[in-house]
């Protein structure tokens, strides 16, 4: 349409533009279909989940801000509440500071539940879920990367702040060997229940842009209610009733338990860490939050129905 | 010639919105298949339907053999799929990003290729956050086509490009398609479609409206023409089978020149737009 040659042009020359199937045979019998390949061999999905696991955590440690502000966030409240609170604690021969440094690795160890939650709720919205859902690599292997990458990431964060315990505060590392045992396995219940919890979360927020905001909020509260900012035994009964059903108070309990050891243990409100009961809360939030998991994961965005 | 994809009576209805209202369609092994359609004309939903990101309502459809709706990995390691938009893995580098996706799969090609192939060698060591628009669109192509996939689907995948990328990029097509990979390709452009697509599939209101050859769509080779010329103060025009006749005969009428003689058949164009409108 619009285009009609000038009545008095030429007749052009017959020429054929050249079009990028190129010397493509055209007719409908050609041989260009060749033998379906061998696809025997999938990889494997424990691989897979290690190469995620791999290529999540280069690209987290690439994003320069994220790094800086995910790793200073518990040391700064360390020195800051380190600094403020540094008198005795009632007769214990312990001090605040390191009731602090046992608290916040508490928190460290729950720092899954956000990073989780707000970093698959950009997977989502920036089209890697989507990407990855059309690829033959199993969901399982995209979880295990991410639970690889959170565990890393936390023990990073505890190794930092059990050294600035060390040095600025006194914080004596436990010399028994069962209360590393106690150490590992609260750790690991713990960021994997916080972590799966995260990975629940994420669906929540509607969109990436939002998802700081829905997550740090829940985040926050329960730290002030759980024991970390605040001692537990300072707390109203019904918030301490409220704190127990999530994981983030029973992992405090157990990073004391671990770290400032008997003599601390008068000042928790069963005047005991209840060991029993942290395992099995935290073991209770991994099946929880796997079966919650399973139940609520949206791989799509709102957007795309 | 085996059958790459082949849907019958697919519909798909979200909540008061038929969107796709019963569509039959038969794509060969080995051809360049282009659907066509205005945006909400229900081709994006039927080829997320092909591509097993959606579930259908009805109809019956087999996708190398497999429905959609039931997918293995090892399926899935038959496909490529090139979205329409993505900002993932912004952080990691070209060379990074395709070879962890070969990783995904059986029988993957080599990496440092399908870079060279998708003309990214020079940025191979770039992150992909400082890419131009034209070139993240090649990673998604190389990450579509790592996999070494017998089925290709790309969708819309010139959308904001400039005239220069968008004809490299159909050679990248063209040359994918010459190896004998079978590709579903969804446009706005026509002239893309025309390029690259040995059949087109018109998309409207959830129903195809046509469906051939790009130079044969809608009748659009044995349309008659219109042979229009200027005659005792006014325009004349003809519409015939035989333009070439008419033109002798006015030539002779006139001994000579005709004049502002004008021959036209429909475009691709006039033909989509006509098909498009007419269910609306």
């Amino acid at each position: 349409m619009g285009d009609q040659p000038h009545p008095a042009s030429p007749i052009p020359p017959i020429q054929r533009r050249p079009t990028p199937r190129g010397d493509r045979p055209v007719s409908e019998t050609v041989t260009r279909t060749p033998a379906p390949p061998l696809r025997t061999r999938q990889p494997s999905a424990t691989q897979l989940g290690l190469s995620r696991a791999a290529i999540e955590t280069r690209m987290f440690f690439r994003e320069k801000d994220a790094v800086i502000f995910t790793f200073s966030f518990p040391i700064v409240l360390l020195v800051i509440f380190g600094s403020i609170f540094a008198g005795d604690l009632e007769g214990t021969g312990l001090t605040v500071s390191q009731l602090y440094v046992a608290s916040l690795i508490g928190s460290a160890a729950m720092t899954g539940f956000q990073n989780l939650g707000i970093n698959i709720a950009g997977d989502r919205d920036d089209g890697t879920l989507k990407r990855l859902r059309g690829t033959p690599l199993p969901p399982g292997s995209y979880f295990v990367g991410k639970a690889l990458n959170t565990l890393f990431i936390s023990f990073l964060q505890v190794v930092i702040l059990l050294a600035i315990g060390v040095t600025m505060f006194g914080l004596e590392l436990p010399s028994e060997a069962g209360r590393w045992v106690t150490f590992a396995w609260v750790f690991v219940l713990g960021v994997l229940g916080s972590s799966l919890l995260g990975i629940a979360v994420s669906s929540l927020p509607r969109s990436a842009k939002s998802a700081s905001a829905v997550i740090s909020m829940p985040f926050v509260v329960l730290q002030f209610i759980s024991g970390v900012f605040i001692p537990i035994s300072e707390l109203p009964s019904w918030l301490v009733n409220i704190a127990s059903v999530f994981p983030l108070k029973w992992m405090c309990q157990g990073f004391r338990s671990v770290f400032l050891g008997d003599a601390g243990a008068t000042l928790e409100i069963a005047k005991s860490y209840e060991l029993d009961r942290v395992a099995l809360v935290l073991g209770a939030w991994v099946i929880g939050g796997l079966v919650l998991c399973l139940m609520t994961f949206r791989w799509k965005s709102r957007r795309d129905g | 010639m085996t059958t790459a994809v082949r849907v019958r009576g697919l519909t798909k209805r979200y909540g008061d919105v038929q969107a796709v209202g019963g569509i039959d369609l038969d794509i060969r092994a080995g051809e360049v298949f282009a659907i066509l359609g205005p945006n909400g004309a229900g081709k994006s939903t039927t080829v997320e339907i092909l591509e097993g990101y959606r579930t259908r309502d009805t109809g019956e459809v087999s996708v190398l053999g497999i429905d959609p709706d039931k997918p293995t990995r090892e399926w899935r390691s038959r496909l490529g799929i090139v979205l329409q938009t993505a900002d993932d893995v912004a952080e990691a580098t070209v060379r990074e990003t395709v070879r962890h996706f070969a990783g995904y799969y059986p029988d993957a090609k080599d990496p440092d290729e399908v870079i060279e192939q998708v003309g990214l060698t020079d940025k191979a060591g770039k992150r992909i956050r400082q890419l131009s628009g034209g070139q993240r669109r090649r990673v998604d192509v190389a990450l579509g086509v790592i996999g070494n996939p017998e089925l290709l689907f790309l969708d819309e995948p010139t959308t904001g490009f400039d005239p220069e990328a968008r004809r490299q990029f159909w050679e990248l097509i063209g040359g994918l398609a010459h190896n004998g990979t079978t590709i579903v390709l969804t446009t706005h452009y026509l002239d893309e479609a025309e390029a690259l697509a040995d059949r087109v599939a018109v998309v409207a209101g959830g129903l195809i409206v046509a469906e051939g050859e790009p130079k044969t769509l809608g009748g659009r080779a044995t349309a008659k023409a219109k042979v229009s010329w200027f005659d005792e103060g006014e325009r004349r025009s003809l519409e015939t089978d035989t333009p070439t006749r008419t033109v002798l005969e006015l030539t002779r009428r006139f001994d000579g020149e005709v004049p502002e003689l004008t021959v036209t058949r429909p475009s691709l164009e006039d033909v989509y737009l006509q098909l498009i409108e007419a269910p609306a």
